[in-house]
């Protein structure tokens, strides 16, 4: 009996032992190059089941391109991936789902037009399954998870937290073992993000499934996951156990601040923009009143994470959203109809993110650049004049390329180069989206140094920009953004890249 | 005109669309794979030809539809292997084949000119035949229009029911999520694109030993730009593009009708009757002037039940696959 009975616990022992072994995922010194840019730099982690992971780290950190590479969707250049200790070689997200890898993207992949109950379908094995039996299938694992879906509904028709909550159920549905999320928050309510932090929870505790939250937001992992690994620049600098100080994974994820050079105080106390409970409306996000100062001369920087009202704010002082509420003042002076034509008009000038979408035109030269940019209204235009222009510019802002080069063709570093040279003179107001993002440190100072010399003559620089570092040192105020609110002005001398990046992941 | 006159005209007029309609689904099915095949109008002379020498030579009209929706399929591949693996422009590529069709058939077909040919037997279908107007429209034809009707209920039958056309559709509408879920859609995409020029090929012989029947120079110039315009109107539905391929062959019957009862307008005239008709007609059912007017109905709109205006969305949506056209990278 009692021989039995040991038999018995040593088997369920063994059982459980064998099923963890079998679920546990292992990557083995992963490495993703593009082009030049190193993704992901010999990564080695594990992940056992039962458990919730977060994967921390800054925008461009690496995050999602090791996970699609776990999803099957990328293949590394080097490295391995072992499930249970059996080394894998995922040739799409449909070999990664059978052997019971699966990934809800960024972007939710599936196909609009298509109804929930299509959706679901699409990809599944045959298995003898009628429409009819898949739809109570799939309503009986919603109703398991506390979702609520109509398998009939037009996908497009769903909101985006909705659509999450098919491509999981369809996942599941697959057999997955390991879920990913990748920032599964952006974008969902907040009641909504309760519902998926239950199912997570459900999943890991009694279903046994790993699970691994992408996130760049301390806060979200901090309150659902064990376990944090924070990915920089492309290499993993740690792993935690959570709940930690918030301060140990700041530190981990973003570099140490470099000494800060000496900047020159430029405010000339004549007031360049000035703010007053202006709101902004968009159909996502709605920022709320926001009153604030800008000297000329002075750099506003306004940090937050990506979808915090900032980016919204930046395009509306453009005049490229309507003002809902509040008034906007130029130089002190009221502007009620306020637009982009008019902004430019007073001496406002705006670079967006997008160099190639929004800023330049590709399939055009340099020289077609300068006449595009030119005010003449004749109806020739003069090629010898603008091509010296461009080659004047090319030489002054020392730019890589010929008048006759495409645009496209030049380095990003470059591209930005020729924008500056592109802007008119004697500026009221530049507004800047991510001025520097994807440029070399050389270009990056090159740039300021530009900025600077503006400053100088009295021209007031409003910018976004990811790059905590880049704001604490180019600012001479800061204004913090947190879920479409100002959440703190604060002097830029007085603050370090470190304490803003507690500031704008909630954690004060 | 008394109702028997009626009838025999709806039965022309049926017999008439048939290839049409046969072109038009093949361009459907590879449309809503992804694959554009802008090739059509040279694809179908030059079917066309192959497929009335082929069965004049050899006396098999099999034979003959079979060497037209050969000369199809190589077009369409040409066409899939151009945008697919050479990454080339599908527009570009399908228009230049055409141009190429056109010429080619005018060149091979020189000395197979207004000779008299095989052609496809009428064959009455027993017992429906005799069902009093329908039968005489419908089951008093032969086997090509019997091929047509079926195949409209086929295609739309498996782009909408079956577990490959969900495939299918996902190929030209998201690639890319398509490619996650384990679809190949490379595969699938020449598949499809071959089978629908097939289609278009058969539609060719169609022409030449069916309806209008045997060769000369330009036999069926035009009708490929048509098939394509009625793919485009019809919504990328099956059913819908044979309605529409249908009204546009009652529309030329119109056309001769008014031209016989005033001899005194120019003939120019009347030829363009077709395409005001259809283009009226096409508009009203197609998305772009239902959804304003079903916006403007906001509170009956909602209290309809969920299933029936899904269902009302459905044959008033008339959206291009949102893939059409473009390649994917598969990592
Ligand atoms: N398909 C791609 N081609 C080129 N560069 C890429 C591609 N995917 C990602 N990158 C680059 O790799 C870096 C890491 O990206 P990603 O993994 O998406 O970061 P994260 O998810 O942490 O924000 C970024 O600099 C990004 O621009
Ligand atoms: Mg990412």
């Amino acid at each position: 009996m009692l021989a039995a009975a040991h038999a018995a616990a040593s088997t369920d022992f063994f059982l459980v032992y064998l099923a963890n072994i079998i679920m546990q995922v292992q990557l083995n010194t992963i490495h993703k190059q593009f082009g030049s840019l190193v993704a992901n730099d010999e990564i080695s982690v594990l992940f056992e089941p039962g458990r919730i992971y977060g994967l921390l780290g800054e925008n461009g950190a690496g995050k999602s391109t090791l996970m699609k590479i776990l999803s099957g969707y990328q293949r590394p250049d080097r490295g391995e991936i072992l499930l249970g200790g059996a080394p894998q070689h995922f040739a799409s997200p449909r070999q990664a789902l059978a052997a019971g890898v699966g990934m809800l993207y960024q972007e939710p992949l599936d196909v609009p037009v298509f109804t929930v109950l299509e959706n679901y379908l699409l990809g599944r094995a045959a298995g003898g399954e009628s429409p009819r039996q898949a739809a109570r299938a799939l309503e009986a694992l919603a109703q398991r998870y506390g979702f609520d879906i109509d398998p009939h509904e037009h996908t497009s028709e769903l909101s985006m937290g909705e659509r999450q909550q098919l491509e999981l159920l369809r996942l599941l549905a697959g057999g997955a073992q390991v879920l990913i999320l990748d920032e599964p928050t952006t974008g969902i309510s907040a009641e909504q993000k309760d519902i998926l932090f239950a199912s997570m929870r459900t999943l890991a505790r009694e279903e046994g499934k790993t699970l691994i939250l992408v996130s760049h937001k301390l806060d979200e992992v901090q309150e659902l996951c064990d376990y944090a690994f924070v990915l920089r620049k492309g290499r993993l600098v740690g792993g935690l156990p959570l709940p930690c100080p918030n301060q140990q994974l700041v530190s981990l994820m973003f570099d140490e601040l470099a000494p800060r050079p000496a900047r020159r105080q430029l405010g000339q106390h004549a007031p360049a923009l000035s703010l007053q409970s202006v709101q902004v409306h968009t159909g996502r996000l709605e920022l709320e009143p926001v009153s604030l100062q800008l000297q000329a001369g002075q750099v506003l920087g306004l940090a937050g994470l990506e979808g915090s009202g900032q980016e919204l704010l930046l395009r509306a002082c453009a005049g490229l959203l309507p003002l809902s509420g509040g008034s906007l003042l130029l130089g002190g002076e009221s502007q009620p109809d306020w637009n982009y034509p008019l902004a430019r008009q007073h001496g406002v000038a705006y670079l967006a993110a997008g160099r190639l979408e929004e800023g330049l035109v590709a399939g055009l030269t340099l020289t077609e650049h300068m006449a595009l940019v030119s005010h003449t209204h004749g109806l020739l235009v003069d090629w010898p004049q603008n091509r010296k222009l461009a080659e004047q510019h090319i030489s002054t802002y020392q730019v890589v390329g010929q008048p006759e080069s495409y645009i496209e063709n030049l380095s990003g570093g470059n591209q930005q180069r020729f924008l500056f040279a592109m802007l008119p003179q004697n500026l009221k107001l530049i507004l800047m989206e991510h001025p520097t993002r994807g440029l070399d440190i050389r270009s990056t100072d090159w740039i300021w140094e530009q900025l600077d010399q503006r400053r100088a003559q009295g021209t007031a620089i409003l910018f976004v920009s990811a790059d905590l570092d880049e704001i604490a040192a180019r600012s001479d105020q800061i204004a913090v953004f947190s879920g479409g609110r100002l959440l703190r002005s604060l002097p830029a001398a007085e603050t370090s890249a470190d304490e803003l990046g507690h500031l704008i992941g909630g954690a004060l | 005109m008394d109702s028997t006159q009626l009838i025999a005209i709806f039965g022309s007029i049926l017999l008439q669309s048939a290839p049409l309609i046969i072109a038009v689904c093949g361009e459907t099915i590879s449309e809503r794979a992804g694959v554009i095949n802008l090739s059509m109008d040279g694809s179908l002379l030059l079917s066309a030809l192959a497929g009335f020498v082929a069965a004049l030579l050899s006396g098999s009209l099999l034979l003959g539809f079979v060497a037209a929706a050969a000369v199809g399929a190589v077009f369409a591949l040409i066409v899939a292997f151009g945008s697919l693996h050479l990454r080339q422009n599908q527009v570009a590529i399908g228009f230049v084949l055409a141009m190429l069709g056109d010429s080619l058939s005018a060149f091979l077909g020189q000395s197979y000119t207004r000779m008299p040919g095989p052609s496809v037997p009428a064959w009455h279908i027993p017992v429906l035949k005799d069902i009093p107007v329908l039968g005489p429209i419908f089951f008093r034809q032969d086997a090509v229009v019997y091929f047509a009707l079926l195949l409209v209920a086929v295609t739309w039958w498996f782009l909408f029911r079956t577990r490959a056309g969900l495939e299918l559709r996902s190929a030209g509408e998201r690639p890319e999520a398509a490619f996650t879920r384990g679809v190949a859609v490379r595969k699938l995409r020449y598949l499809y694109a071959v089978l629908g020029g097939a289609l278009v090929g058969i539609a060719g012989a169609a022409y030449s030993l069916d309806v209008k029947i045997g060769w000369a120079e330009g036999h069926t110039r035009g009708m490929g730009w048509i098939a394509l315009a009625i793919v485009i109107f019809g919504g990328w539905s099956p059913v819908r593009g044979a309605l529409g391929a249908v009204l546009f062959g009652a529309t030329k019957a119109l056309a001769t009708v008014l031209q016989r009862s005033f001899p005194q307008v120019a003939l120019v005239a009347f030829n363009a009757v077709p395409w005001l008709l259809m283009i009226v007609v096409l508009l009203l059912v197609s998305g772009k002037l239902a959804a304003p007017l079903l916006a403007r109905a906001p509170a009956t709109w909602r209290r309809a039940p969920a299933a029936w205006r899904r269902t009302l969305r459905g044959l008033l949506q008339a959206a291009p696959p949102a893939a059409l056209g473009q390649p994917l990278d598969e990592q």
